[in-house]
């Protein structure tokens, strides 16, 4: 996985509550860095996917590991 | 790219449809849009800073899922007995913390904090002898002419 500036844990958590914490999180980055966010919801690959797609924050990685969603999203 | 526009008409006052004008205003409040939700009606229920008298009722509702697939074989009116609805919306209220699903008060909450305006109806609350010192901060009353002001440039509207 590549490197990441800040992680968000959302994990448990249900639509729309892990985007909602991740645009929070990355609105405290500076443009450039990358927020790790952890999910076990499955809709979230979806969403992360739409939310990157209208938000033009870039989705560098998207991937199931151990039950759990990870998300590399870099702040536009 | 100008920002988008989502207007919400919110006009139910139960605990599971106090859930979408939330959920969908913040969510696009996230996304980047700019949204205003009308609360008129039953609706207004959901701006009061204590929302522990939202309910949920079976009673009317054949589409409602009860433990064990109750609703398949149980008498319509045995859902209007009393304590039933204390009984449904405690058992929601289970269900959801645990599955992860935020209560309303935090949904509202980050929608406040995502700059979602709340608008509520001024008629509908002089109607029902509302007081507005009863709703949470950061609410605007106003008619139907100022919802329009903003819904008229709204690339969505939605009636809840």
């Amino acid at each position: 996985m590549a490197d990441f500036d800040d992680e968000l844990d959302a994990s448990g958590l249900n639509c729309p509550l892990p985007i909602l914490r991740a645009k929070k999180a990355l609105a405290a980055l500076d443009s450039g860095k990358v927020l790790h966010i952890i999910a076990t919801d499955p809709g979230s690959v979806k969403d992360f996917e739409a939310f990157s797609k209208q938000t033009g924050n870039e989705l560098m990685e998207s991937r199931e590991e151990g039950g759990k969603f990870h998300f590399l999203i870099k702040k536009a | 790219m100008e920002q988008k526009k989502l207007a919400i008409i919110a006009t139910k006052g139960t605990l599971d449809w106090g859930y979408p004008p939330f959920i969908l205003g913040s969510t696009a409040a996230a996304l980047g849009y700019e949204v205003e939700i009308f609360f008129t009606f039953y609706g207004l229920q959901l701006l009061k800073k204590d929302l522990d008298h939202l309910r949920v009722t079976p009673l009317g509702n054949p589409g409602m899922p009860m433990p064990g697939g109750m609703e398949k074989w149980m008498p319509v009116l045995v859902t209007a007995l009393p304590g039933m609805e204390a009984m449904m919306t405690s058992m929601m209220k289970k269900q959801m913390a645990a599955k992860g699903v935020a209560s309303l008060t935090e949904l509202r909450e980050l929608s406040q904090e995502a700059e979602v305006r709340f608008i509520a109806c001024n008629m509908t609350v002089e109607l029902f002898d509302m007081d507005p010192s009863e709703f949470i901060d950061g609410i605007e009353l106003a008619g139907a002419a100022r919802f329009f002001e903003f819904a008229g440039d709204a690339d969505i509207c939605m009636y809840m």
